[in-house]
């Protein structure tokens, strides 16, 4: 493992809410990320510190191995395109990308032209008046144009419609294919980022609570469907993360893989095995450590959305 | 197209195979490259890349340095080999459990496979 950023016993405070709770984990170097969780979870916090935006309460944070604190030697190889990145008033698409190619030592600008043009984003409109779908696409453009060696992208899509998302993913695994890099993709749309990403990392409630490779994840958990007696003589002593029933019949979300031959068991008693898509099984990891520490509300399938 | 619960990169290893072993891809052909592949698919290029490795290792593709991958000769024989020895857990099982579901006997069932089987050869 190569890793550019090392995050130890990361604690950030504000006041009486702890955003980040002892949080320690890697980002290898080249690959892309899925950074993921709830609202209020603690991503924007944990990007801002990593971009040294902000400031940790306590433990050690190291970007390229060193202390990423006013250091350009950490900063400029860095790019952190945020949610709500505010310009200066008498900005515009143009000026914007202008700076952006002062401050980042690899900006493309062939890349930014091609972008700008797929974006259809004008240049000349202060950007107080572009839309939130426009003023995405200028975060988007300055986060892969810049070939930053480590990018964040913080909900990177919002406003952009399914076209636009469609064209930014294409371009940032094409670009990433070309010029491996470390991305990082902190967003709700699990579904339409989770065959782009190789690792995923996420976050609830302060804490890191996956950390592995997407093919892991996703032999991680399986669904069977079926007679409820039989289900429930099967899945007895195993970890279950969610049941639901419907009448005589149940849907059981099993933690653990299952042999083959486990898998021709419940193919024998006739009940179906179904994948669990990437997206559900964070929703079910991320209500059960909710339901954990007494602190849930309501869960329901789209309250990661 | 792409299936939520198997690994994907073994879906992507799938998909090459599946061209070997129709005829789409010949043997001693070139294979798509890594970055194609995820690019098609829309993935991840380390994902692409398991894909194709693994296929390495089975012995489907051979890497020729500075040009790409390459069908190993006898790539086709191997993969309908396994295919066959696996035919029977991948069809013929759902096939059965079904058919007693609904009340099909063996018997019936070879019967709806005769009535159905069409005189063409591969």
């Amino acid at each position: 493992m190569d890793p550019v950023i090392e995050v130890h016993h990361l604690t950030k405070r504000y006041k009486d809410t702890l955003a980040l709770d002892d949080v320690s984990f890697q980002i290898e170097r080249n690959a892309i990320y899925g950074f993921l969780g709830r609202n209020g979870a603690g991503k924007t916090t944990a990007m801002s510190i990593l971009t040294a935006q902000n400031f940790a309460t306590s433990g050690s944070v190291r970007v390229f191995g060193e202390n990423p604190y006013e250091n350009p030697r950490v900063l400029s190889r860095v790019c952190f395109v945020r949610e709500s990145q505010k310009y200066p008033d008498e900005a515009n698409a143009k000026t914007a990308f202008a700076s952006a190619r002062l401050f980042f030592p690899n900006w493309d600008q062939d890349l930014a032209d091609e972008l700008i043009d797929a974006f259809r984003l004008p240049m000349k409109t202060v950007t107080k008046k572009l839309s939130r779908g426009q003023l995405s696409a200028v975060g988007v453009i300055i986060g892969l144009a810049s070939r930053a060696e480590i990018t964040f992208f913080d909900e990177p899509y919002l406003g952009l419609d399914a076209v636009a998302r469609q064209i930014f993913y294409d371009r940032l695994l094409q670009d990433y294919a070309e010029h491996p890099r470390t991305i990082i993709l902190s967003s709700h749309l699990i579904d339409e980022i989770s065959n782009l990403i190789e690792r995923v990392l996420v976050i609830d409630e302060g804490r890191i609570i996956m950390d592995q490779s997407v093919d892991d994840a996703r032999g991680q958990a399986t669904n069977i469907v079926g007679d409820a007696a039989l289900i429930d003589g099967f899945i007895r002593g195993r970890e279950v993360l969610h049941r639901e029933s419907l009448g005589r019949v149940a849907s059981v979300t099993l933690l653990g893989q299952l042999s083959a031959e486990e898998r021709r068991e419940v193919a024998a008693a006739g009940l179906d095995l179904a994948p669990v898509p990437l997206q559900q099984l964070i929703v079910r990891l991320t209500q059960r450590s909710g339901d954990a520490a007494g602190t849930s509300t309501i869960s329901t399938e789209g309250a990661l959305r | 197209m792409i299936d939520d619960g198997k690994a994907l990169f073994l879906q992507i290893a799938e998909r090459v195979e599946d061209e070997i072993v129709d005829g789409t891809l010949a043997e001693e052909s070139q294979a798509p490259s890594t970055n194609e592949l995820a690019a098609f698919h829309r993935i991840n290029p380390a994902t692409a890349a398991k894909g194709v490795s693994m296929l390495v290792d089975k012995g489907v593709l051979y890497k020729r340095r500075g040009i790409g991958m390459f069908v190993a000769p006898g790539a086709r024989d191997l993969l309908l080999a396994e295919r066959r020895a696996a035919f029977a857990d991948a069809y013929l099982r759902p096939l059965l459990t079904e058919a007693r579901r609904i009340g099909l006997s063996p018997d019936d069932v070879r019967a709806l496979i005769s009535e159905h089987a069409t005189p063409t050869t591969p």
